[in-house]
């Protein structure tokens, strides 16, 4: 555990955090939510590629807040990085095996770029 | 103030990730548990920002790197080698389907081979996106 000098913007940094961390635990919280109570595959895809990308984001903000050292602040931007690098390149995989494989409803997609030609 | 806030998110992520669990075990395919597993994954990483958040720590930002790394080779890897699951297949079984099954794999040669075409690997090559792909 890191010494912090007592101060005012100490406190202030750490209502802060508190407040992003608790915006963020609700998103994921959200994303949670949704992989349960969404019907399709596409719509859980989203759960998971955007109130759970924002959610992580506003979370290592509070940390970068709470700690307050820039290599730690490196880290989190390289962490930040990867998950939006990531997610959709995952969500694309899993969207395309799903339409591949029959789980997606052809309906569903407006326009269906991998439908037919007409 | 810090602590009720740090249990409050702490209570929030774990419900997230029991959530994330019951669609693992729901599914009804694979995909499905892949994308449970990706929230999961992110869910762990949450939990990891928390008691670093609490602790003031930067010795576990290196994990959360690491994690968010690697986090989304399992669903990538789902999604390049799903296949078309026959009807049913996507839940767990009960015994009576087990035993079922079990009896149905001693029919003869021929059949056998006919009912693995049926469920061949969609190839996700470039090249089959055309219409035989969209069949799919």
């Amino acid at each position: 555990m890191t010494h912090v000098d007592p101060g005012v913007w100490t406190t202030v940094a750490d209502t802060v955090a508190a407040v992003c961390l608790l915006a963020g635990a609700f998103l994921t919280l959200g994303a949670g939510l949704g992989l349960v109570r969404f019907p399709s595959l596409l719509a859980r895809m989203h759960t998971v590629t955007k109130p759970q990308v924002l959610g992580l984001i506003l979370l290592l903000t509070a940390l970068a807040l709470r700690v307050r050292s820039w290599s730690a602040v490196a880290m989190l931007v390289l962490v930040v990085a990867f998950q939006l690098v990531t997610s959709p390149v995952a969500a694309h995989m899993v969207g395309r095996a799903g339409f591949r494989t029959g789980k997606v409803d052809p309906d569903d997609l407006r326009p269906n770029e991998f439908g037919e030609p007409d | 103030m810090m602590l009720a806030a740090v249990i409050a998110a702490a209570v929030l992520v774990a419900v997230a990730a029991l959530l994330a669990l019951v669609r693992v075990e729901r599914g009804p395919s694979m995909l499905d548990r892949a994308v449970a597993l990706d929230t999961l994954t992110v869910t762990l990483v949450c939990a990891i920002a928390i008691e670093a958040i609490w602790s003031r720590r930067t010795e576990t930002i290196p994990i959360l790197v690491a994690l968010s790394m690697v986090g989304f080779v399992g669903s990538v890897t789902m999604a390049r080698f799903a296949a078309k699951e026959p009807e049913g297949e996507g839940r767990v079984r009960t015994r009576e389907e087990v035993a079922a099954q079990a009896r149905a794999a001693d029919v003869p040669r021929g059949e056998q081979r006919h009912e693995q075409r049926d469920g061949a690997r969609v190839d996700a090559e470039d090249d089959a996106e055309s219409a035989e792909g969209g069949q799919r």
